[in-house]
C-alpha cells in the first residue's frame, strides 16, 4: 500500500537560507506521526512546502488518497491542494476573525460545494438544497468539537483555547483525508491538552483520518504519535517510534545542544 | 536624429523629475510611518505655492531685489506649508491611526477637496502669474540651448535637499526615530520613541519639500491655480510607487524614470497622451515588480 | 474634584482649543488675509477673515476635542439608544401588520412620483438611482472583495460610451446596448483584473486609478472614433417596445427602468452576499492565506468580484448616456470614482440601505444645494473627514448576517 503522504528529497531555500534541507519521510494511512525539532528548525516551512503556501526549490511530494492512485502536488496552488484532501491549521492561528464560529466552517465546506455566480444569484432548488446541507455539515461539525455553544459568536470573541479548536473543524469542514496540525496544543492548559489528545485521536477513528503534526508539546508527542520525525537546521535528524526517539543520542544533543561529559 | 532635441527633451525630463521628487518624498516617508497615502499632500505643493506667489507679489512692490525675494518667499512657503502638514495630520489623520486604511483614505481625499476649495473660495478660481523669480545667469549663455537657468536652479535644489534628508534619516536621532517607527510603531513606543512628534516631524519634512517644489514650479511655469495640486500630487504618487512606496531613494529614482519617461513620449510619439506614458509605465513595471523597482516585497508571515 | 472628559466645560479642553486657534489663525494668515490682486498690482488686507479664522477655530476645535473626548469616553459602552432604535426597526420589520402597509406605500410612492412631481425631480431622482446602483456595483469590488478601486469611473464610461458608439455606428437600440454595456464593462474588468488583481492594496489602488485615467484619456485624444473632449451627442432616449415616446414620457421611462434596476441590484447583491461566492470573498477579505487554505481560489474570487462589480457600472453608463443623450470623457475621470468610493463608505460599507442613503443625500444635496456651488465641495471634503473621525462605518452600518440551524430534535 502507498503512503498517504510521501516526501522526497524536499529542500526549500530562501535566498541565500536553506529552510529545509533534503528532507524524505512518508506518512502510512491512519497513523498518527509528530513533526519535531528546535524553534527555527524548519517545520511550519516543511508543513507550508506540503500544503502549496511554498513552492519547493527541489524535492517531489506524492500523495495518495485511499482508494485512488498517488500524484504530485509540488507547485499546486493551495486551494488545489486541499481540494485534494490535505486538510491543515496554523500556528499562529488564522481564524475569519469578524465571521460567527458556525461561518469559519462553512467556509471551510467551500470546495466540497458547487454553487457559481449563476446559481448563487438565482438560487434554484439546487442551491437552496446545498446552502441547506452547507449549514447542517458544519454544525455536526462543531458538535464533534464541542463548539456548539458559540456557534453564533464571532471567531475572535473565543477563548483562546476554543479558537485553536475551531481551526481543526474548520480544517476537518474541508473533508481531508490527511490533517494536518501546526502546534494545535499551543498555549494550552493541561487539562485542555489532555481533551485535545482524546480528540484528535477520535477523529484519527471515526473520520479514518490519518494526522500529521508538529508540536513541542512533548506529552502530546510521546502518548499520540506512533511515528516522529525529528528535523534540526533543516535536515532531518532521526524517525522512530516515542520509545526510540527518547534515546536518540542525535536528538537529545539537537534539543539540548552539546552534552558535555561529566 | 538629432542630438540637441533630444538634450533638451532629457533636460526637461530631469527638471520634471525633480520636481516629483520633492513631492514623492512626502508621500513616500508618510507612507512610510503611517502606511497611509496622503492624497492631500498634493494640495500642500499648491499651498506652497499661493504662500509663494503671496509673499513674491509683497516683496516685489517693497522694491526688493529679485534673488531676495526668491530665498525669502521659499522660506515663507515652506513654514506656512509645513504648518498646514502638521495641522491637517492632528485633524484628518491622528484620530483614524488604528482605524481602517479605508477610513484614513477618504478622510485624506476629504482633506484634499476640502483644501483645493478653501484656497478656490478664499482666492481665486483663475490662473495667477507667477513672477519669474529666477534671473538668467550670464555665466550660462554659451550653453543656454541645452539647459536654462531655471533648470539649473530647479536641479540644484532639489540635489540640495536630497543631500539634506539623507544626512538628516541617516544620522540624526530624529532620523533613526523615524526609520524605526517605519519599522514596527508599537516596539518604537516601548523603547520610549514619540511617535506623535515622529509622526509630526514627518508631516514637517514632507510639506516643507512639497513646498519647494511648488515654488519652483510655479516658477519655472509662470502660473499657478487651486487646481495645480491634484494632478501633480497624483504623478509624484504614481513615481513614489514605481520607486517601491516607503523607500526614500525609490521615490526619487521612480520620480526622474517618471518625468523621463514624459519627456521623451511627448517628444518622440504625441504630446496628447502625456499622462498616458506615465501610467502605462506604471502598470508595466508593476506587473513585473509588484513591489516597485526599490520596494522590499511584503512578506507574509504564514 | 478632578473635572470630567465628558463634562461639557473643560479648562484643559479650553487651553488647547485657544492654543489651535492660535496656531491656525497664523498658519492660515497668507492665503486668509492677503489676496494679491495681479492685474493692478495691488494687495487687498482681509482682517475680517482673520477674526473668523480665530472664532470658528476655537469654536470648532472645542467642539471638536469634546466630541472626541465622548467618543473616547463611550467606547466599549454600549450605545443604548442605538440598541433600542434598532431593536426596534427589527420589530416592525419582522411584524407583517406594520411591513404589508409600509412596503405597500413605499411602491405606491415610487410608482407614483413622476404624476407627482415635475419633470426636473424625477430626472434628478433618475440620476440618484444611477449613483445606487454605481454604489452597489462598487460594494461588490470594495465591500464584498475588500479590493481597492480608484477607477471605477472608467467602467462607468465603457457602458456610456458602447451605447454613444454602436448607436452612432450602427444604430444599435438601447435595449440591445443595455446587455452589451454590462457585458463589455465585464469583459473589461477581466482584462483589466488578470494582470492587476495580483497586487496588493495601495498598489491596486493606483494601477486601477491609472487604467481610469488611460481611458479617459484615449476617449479625449481619438477624436475621430470617440469625438474627442466633445464626446458624442443626440444619443437617443430609450423607446419603450419600439413607440417614440414624447420627452416626458421617456425621462419617465428611464426613471422606471432604473428602479426596476436598483430592484434587481439589490436582489443580486443580496444573494450574492448569502451564498458560498459571498462567503468565500468574505473569508478572503479577512484572511488570503487561510482562504486559501480552505480552498478558496483567490485569483478566481478576485476576479469574479472585479468583473461583476464592472457589470453594473456598464449597465448604469447605458442608462447614463440615454438620458443625458450626450457622453464626455469629462464625465468619467478620477473625481467621479471618488465620488462613487465616498458614496459607499459614507453610507456604510457593505449596507445596501446605507448605500442608498448615500447616493440620495449626496446627488440631491449636491443638486438642490446649487446656491451654494461654490461651498458644495468644501463642505463634502469637511463632511468626509468628519465622517470618518466619528461615525467611520458609515450612516447605516452593516448588520451582519445570522444563520440559524434547527438543532436536532427541536
Amino acid at each position: 500500500m502507498a503512503a498517504v503522504l510521501d516526501v522526497q528529497n524536499l529542500t526549500m531555500d530562501f535566498g541565500g537560507l536553506r529552510a529545509v534541507n533534503d528532507v524524505s519521510l512518508s506518512v502510512q494511512e491512519g497513523q498518527i506521526v509528530s513533526l519535531i525539532g528546535p524553534n527555527g528548525a524548519g517545520k511550519t516551512t516543511f508543513f507550508n512546502c506540503v500544503t502549496g503556501v511554498y513552492n519547493p526549490t527541489r524535492g517531489a511530494i506524492h500523495i495518495c488518497p485511499p482508494g485512488k492512485k498517488q500524484q504530485k502536488i509540488n507547485g499546486m496552488k493551495p486551494n488545489r491542494i486541499t481540494e485534494r484532501g490535505l486538510g491543515r491549521t496554523f500556528q499562529n492561528i488564522r481564524l475569519f476573525q469578524n465571521m460567527t464560529v458556525l461561518e469559519n466552517v462553512m467556509i471551510g465546506r467551500h470546495s466540497r460545494l458547487n454553487a457559481g455566480i449563476l446559481g448563487a444569484i438565482l438560487r434554484g432548488p439546487s442551491t437552496k438544497k446545498e446552502e441547506y446541507q452547507v449549514k447542517e455539515d458544519s454544525y455536526r461539525i462543531l458538535e464533534k468539537i464541542g463548539l456548539t455553544v458559540f456557534a453564533n459568536e464571532l471567531a475572535k470573541n473565543l477563548p483562546y483555547g476554543a479558537q485553536r479548536r475551531l481551526e481543526i473543524a474548520r480544517a476537518l469542514a474541508t473533508d481531508p483525508f490527511l490533517l494536518l496540525l501546526d502546534e494545535p496544543a499551543a498555549g494550552m492548559n493541561p487539562q485542555e491538552t489532555q481533551d485535545l489528545i482524546r480528540l484528535i485521536l477520535t477523529l484519527r477513528d471515526t473520520e479514518q483520518l490519518t494526522v500529521f503534526l508538529i508540536e513541542h508539546d512533548m506529552s502530546l508527542v510521546m502518548s499520540l504519535s506512533e511515528n516522529i520525525f525529528v528535523v534540526d537546521y533543516g535536515s532531518l535528524i532521526a524517525q522512530g517510534s516515542p520509545d526510540e526517539i527518547k534515546q536518540n543520542q542525535r536528538v537529545i544533543k539537537a534539543y539540548l545542544g552539546e552534552v558535555v561529559d561529566a | 536624429m538629432n542630438v540637441q532635441y533630444l538634450l533638451n527633451l532629457l533636460m526637461s525630463g530631469l527638471t520634471k523629475g525633480s520636481i516629483y521628487a520633492l513631492i514623492a518624498l512626502g508621500y513616500t516617508m508618510v507612507y512610510g510611518i503611517i502606511k497611509l497615502i496622503n492624497f492631500a499632500h498634493g494640495e500642500i505643493y499648491m499651498i506652497g505655492a499661493f504662500t509663494a506667489l503671496i509673499f513674491a507679489s509683497l516683496l516685489h512692490y517693497m522694491g526688493v531685489n529679485m534673488i531676495l525675494i526668491l530665498v525669502i518667499s521659499m522660506a515663507f512657503a515652506v513654514v506656512f506649508a509645513s504648518g498646514y502638514g502638521i495641522i491637517m495630520e492632528k485633524i484628518a489623520y491622528k484620530p483614524l491611526r488604528d482605524a481602517p486604511r479605508l477610513s484614513a483614505l477618504i478622510s485624506a481625499i476629504g482633506m484634499s477637496l476640502f483644501l483645493q476649495n478653501y484656497v478656490l473660495i478664499i482666492q481665486t478660481e483663475r490662473f495667477l502669474p507667477f513672477p519669474r523669480l529666477i534671473p538668467d545667469f550670464p555665466f550660462l549663455a554659451p550653453i543656454q540651448s541645452f539647459i536654462s537657468s531655471r533648470q539649473i536652479v530647479i536641479l540644484a535644489v532639489t540635489l540640495v535637499v536630497m543631500v539634506f534628508l539623507s544626512i538628516l534619516i541617516k544620522f540624526t536621532k530624529i532620523g533613526k526615530a523615524m526609520r524605526a517607527t517605519s519599522q514596527d510603531k508599537t516596539m518604537s513606543l516601548l523603547v520610549g520613541i514619540n511617535v506623535n512628534k515622529v509622526v509630526s516631524v514627518t508631516f514637517l519634512i514632507g510639506s516643507a519639500t512639497a513646498a519647494i517644489g511648488g515654488v519652483l514650479i510655479a516658477t519655472y511655469m509662470g502660473q499657478i491655480n487651486y487646481k495645480i495640486g491634484f494632478l501633480a500630487g497624483i504623478k509624484a504618487f504614481v513615481a513614489a510607487v514605481l520607486g517601491g512606496i516607503g523607500s526614500i531613494p525609490g521615490a526619487v529614482l521612480g520620480s526622474f524614470i517618471l518625468g523621463l519617461t514624459e519627456s521623451l513620449g511627448t517628444g518622440y510619439i504625441s504630446s496628447d497622451y502625456e499622462d498616458v506614458f506615465a501610467f502605462l509605465f506604471l502598470i508595466l513595471i508593476l506587473t513585473f515588480r509588484p513591489s516597485g523597482i526599490l520596494g522590499k516585497p511584503e512578506t507574509q508571515k504564514v | 474634584m478632578k473635572p470630567l472628559n465628558k463634562d461639557l466645560f473643560n479648562m484643559k479642553r479650553l487651553k488647547v482649543s485657544l492654543a489651535m486657534a492660535f496656531w491656525l489663525s497664523v498658519v492660515t494668515f497668507p492665503i486668509m488675509v492677503i489676496k494679491i490682486n495681479t492685474i493692478n498690482d495691488t494687495v487687498i488686507w482681509r482682517w475680517g477673515n482673520l477674526a473668523l479664522i480665530v472664532i470658528l477655530g476655537l469654536f470648532g476645535s472645542y467642539i471638536w476635542n469634546y466630541a472626541l473626548d465622548r467618543m473616547k469616553e463611550r467606547k466599549g459602552e454600549s450605545n443604548r439608544l442605538k440598541e433600542t432604535l434598532s431593536g426596534l426597526y427589527q420589530r416592525l420589520r419582522s411584524n407583517p401588520k406594520v411591513k404589508k402597509p409600509v412596503l405597500a406605500a413605499v411602491v405606491l410612492v415610487i410608482a407614483a412620483f413622476p404624476f407627482i412631481t415635475s419633470m426636473y425631480s424625477t430626472s434628478i431622482l433618475t440620476t440618484a438611482l444611477i449613483y445606487v446602483v454605481l454604489g452597489l456595483g462598487l460594494n461588490i469590488i470594495i465591500g464584498l472583495g475588500g479590493l481597492l478601486h480608484l477607477g471605477y469611473a472608467a467602467f462607468f464610461a465603457v457602458g456610456a460610451y458602447t451605447y454613444a458608439l454602436l448607436y452612432q455606428y450602427f444604430q444599435i437600440d438601447f435595449w440591445i446596448a443595455l446587455p452589451l454595456g454590462g457585458l463589455f464593462a465585464f469583459l473589461f474588468g477581466l482584462l483589466v483584473g488578470i494582470p492587476v488583481l495580483r497586487l496588493r492594496g495601495d498598489y491596486l489602488a493606483i494601477v486601477t486609478l491609472a487604467f481610469g485615467e488611460i481611458l479617459r484619456i484615449i476617449l479625449n485624444n481619438w477624436g475621430p472614433v470617440t469625438g474627442g473632449p466633445d464626446g458624442i451627442s443626440r444619443i437617443p432616449r430609450p423607446s419603450f417596445f419600439g413607440i417614440d415616446l414624447k420627452l416626458q414620457g421617456s425621462i419617465n421611462l428611464t426613471y422606471y427602468i432604473m428602479v426596476l434596476m436598483v430592484v434587481i441590484t439589490i436582489i443580486v447583491v443580496r444573494r450574492l452576499e448569502d451564498s458560498r461566492i459571498g462567503r468565500a470573498l468574505e473569508a478572503m477579505k479577512e484572511d488570503e492565506v487561510a482562504a486559501e487554505a480552505m480552498g478558496i481560489d483567490i485569483m478566481k474570487s478576485k476576479l469574479t468580484a472585479f468583473a461583476l462589480g464592472s457589470m453594473w457600472a456598464g449597465f448604469a453608463g447605458v442608462v447614463m448616456a440615454a438620458k443625458t443623450t450626450k457622453v464626455t470623457p469629462d464625465s468619467f475621470g478620477l473625481m467621479e470614482s471618488v465620488i462613487v468610493l465616498c458614496i459607499v463608505v459614507l453610507g456604510g460599507m457593505g449596507s445596501i440601505p446605507g448605500i442608498l442613503l448615500g447616493a440620495f443625500i449626496f446627488k440631491i444635496v449636491m443638486e438642490y444645494f446649487r446656491v451654494f456651488a461654490m461651498y458644495r465641495m468644501l463642505i463634502f471634503g469637511a463632511v468626509l473627514v468628519i465622517m470618518m473621525v466619528f461615525k467611520p462605518d458609515g450612516l447605516i452600518p452593516k448588520i451582519r448576517r445570522k444563520y440559524t440551524v434547527e438543532k436536532e430534535g427541536a
